[in-house]
This record gives C-alpha cells, sequence and structure tokens, in this order.
C-alpha cells in the first residue's frame, strides 16, 4: 500500500520543482529505484497514472531507472554487487558487510514545459 | 522543453515532519523509540515485559500503531501507561505526520520515554523516519534466521535487535550464531539481545541499555 503515499510524494515533489521554476506542465519524471529500497516500480507507475489527472503532470511520462544493490566488504575491501541472497563477500565469504549503494529511492529529474 | 536537476529522496517530506517531531521531544527531554517487527514478533510483549521492569523508574508512554483494532492500546492501558493508538487503515507503515498527531494527544511534560511500536511489517517502515531517536527491530526464533538476509534494509538501520522467544530455541532450527554475524555484519555499530518475554530471560539487559540510551540522550 505504501506506493500509493510514495507516488503522492513524487508528484508533489515533482510539481513544486516545476512552479519554482515556472514550468506551465510537466513531460517526464526521473525516478532511481534502489535495488533495497523496497519500491516497486510497477506500482508507482499505476498509481502515477491515477494520480496525476488534472495537475500540471497530467501529460507526464515516469521513467525508471534501477540501481542495483552494492556492498563493500570490511574484511578484504572488495565492492561487489549482489548476485544473490547469500549477502557473503564473493572474494572471501566474509558476511562483514556494508551497503554502499541502492538502498534509496529518488527523484533525479525532471522535464518541464 | 527544460530538465530541472531534482535529486530529492523520495521520503523528504515525510523526513521533514520527522525532524520537527524530534524537535518537539527534545524539548521535553524524551527519548523515543521506534519499535519495528514482523507481525507476531512480540512487540507489545516486549513492551509489556519493559513497563513492568521500568515502570517504578521511569515516566513511559506508548504510541500504537496498527492497519486497524485497538487490542495493542488495550493491553498496554491496563497498565496504567499513556498510549494512543494509531490505525493506519491499510497503510503498512507509521508515517511521521501520524505521529505529529499522537503526540499532542500525549503528556509530554511527564513523560521521560517514548515507545512507538509500528505496524508489523519488516520492509516499509524502514523507509519513513518517525522523529524518533533509536530504532529497534524485534525479530524471534520463530521466524527463521533468515531474516537479516531478507529484509537487509531493516537490519542495518537498527540501534539494537532483540531476538525474542529465545525459549523456543531448542524446539526450532535456528543458526544463533550465524544471526548474530549476519546482523553484525551489516552493522558493526547494533546492539543485540536474547530475550524470552514469557520467562523474562534478557528484559534487564534490555532495559539497562534503554536507560543507557535515555542517559546518553540527555547529556547531548
Amino acid at each position: 500500500m505504501h506506493e500509493l503515499a510514495i507516488t503522492q510524494n513524487i508528484l508533489d515533489i515533482a510539481i513544486n520543482e516545476a512552479k519554482a521554476a515556472q514550468a506551465s506542465q510537466i513531460t517526464k519524471i526521473r525516478l532511481i529505484i534502489g535495488e533495497l529500497s523496497g519500491v516497486v516500480g510497477e506500482c508507482i507507475q499505476f498509481y502515477f497514472d491515477f494520480l496525476k489527472k488534472d495537475s500540471i503532470a497530467q501529460n507526464a511520462s515516469i521513467d525508471f531507472e534501477t540501481v542495483p544493490a552494492e556492498l563493500h566488504c570490511r574484511d578484504c575491501q572488495t565492492s561487489f554487487k549482489l548476485e544473490d541472497s547469500s549477502w557473503a563477500c564473493p572474494c572471501c565469504r566474509s558476511t562483514n558487510l556494508e551497503i554502499t549503494n541502492g538502498q534509496s529511492c529518488f527523484i533525479e529529474s525532471i522535464e518541464v514545459e | 522543453m527544460k530538465r530541472i536537476k531534482v535529486l530529492k529522496n523520495i521520503a523528504s517530506a515525510n523526513d521533514a515532519i520527522a525532524a520537527q517531531n524530534r524537535g518537539l521531544l527534545d524539548r521535553y527531554n524524551i527519548l523515543a523509540i521506534n519499535l519495528m517487527s514482523s507481525p507476531g514478533a512480540g512487540k507489545t510483549s516486549l513492551l509489556l515485559g519493559t513497563i513492568a521492569h521500568l515502570r517504578h523508574q521511569l515516566r513511559l508512554a506508548v504510541i500504537e500503531g496498527d492497519i486497524a483494532s485497538k487490542i495493542d492500546a488495550d493491553r498496554i492501558s491496563k497498565e496504567g501507561i499513556p498510549v494512543v493508538q494509531i490505525n493506519t487503515g491499510g497503510s503498512c507503515s507509521l508515517e511521521a505526520h501520524m505521529i505529529t498527531n499522537a503526540l499532542e494527544k500525549l503528556p509530554l511534560k511527564t513523560i521521560d520515554l517514548l515507545f512507538i511500536e509500528n505496524v508489523g511489517n519488516l520492509i516499509c517502515p524502514a523507509g519513513f523516519s518517525l522523529g524518533e531517536h533509536r530504532k529497534v527491530v524485534v525479530s524471534s526464533i520463530a521466524e527463521g534466521d533468515d531474516k537479516p538476509a531478507k529484509y537487509p534494509i531493516m537490519f542495518s538501520l537498527a540501534d539494537a535487535v532483540v531476538i525474542n522467544k529465545i525459549d523456543l530455541l531448542p524446539l526450532q532450527e535456528f543458526d544463533l550464531a550465524g544471526f548474530h554475524k549476519k546482523v553484525t555484519g551489516l552493522n558493526p555499530r547494533v546492539t543485540i539481545f536474547e530475550v524470552s518475554c514469557k520467562s523474562g530471560h534478557g528484559i534487564e539487559a534490555w532495559c539497562s541499555w534503554l536507560l543507557q540510551q535515555l542517559q546518553n540522550h540527555r547529556k547531548t
């Protein structure tokens, strides 16, 4: 259910930015979704098409880029992308790992007219 | 056509409200704990055990978050502790603005330690700061030892992890050492407690940690 609230946030942020730039409409929103963020692009798309009606984003499309989870091994200093759910370093099998990328979800940019 | 760089986290609106909540709590010198777990891990039982242990030393209060019902608030209320029930009506996590409303209903002048029991869910609550000072994750033996691998973000954000229902260990295949290793691997600064709310095992160590956190918080 929280994709509804998230989508409303995305729309609010985009509309505020567009208004601050004195734009009359938003044509594109570029969203970066971290693999571990728990945000599901398909759900965002579904709610977005519903929520954007009658706003300056009504003709906007939403582009998703998924960022894979990246980890750093604190023992052997290897940085790697998470390929399976083993949560172990591929070099030394350590589980002493820092998540360095893929946790967050943010609006990278918007296109306006 | 014009492209505008935004680079704003989608939770930024929530985070701003959370910061206001934290400011309000700080004015009243209250330490707030965001208690998170999957449904049935024992958040409310842990609260009841904690209340029994700390009620004569500290002034406690509770905000209960559930999708529906006031079962948990009733359980806390019986103990004579101020409690506010939030029903999220389908939303899978508490959000900062809900806490703002709940704080208006609590006697802030007479609270030392405030527990916010989040909606039972190991995914969504990790994304919403509420203005709390500490995040605590409760995970129980009955859920299995794979939870840190399946919900890494939740465990990586926790200040403390309580492994509840430790009395079930002899009945369950649960790699306790592996669980510890996985959690501290993801999160080296975490403190882990092994607790049985049923027998009371570990409640004292957990409560000492809470007292220490309150002390540290009031020094800053």
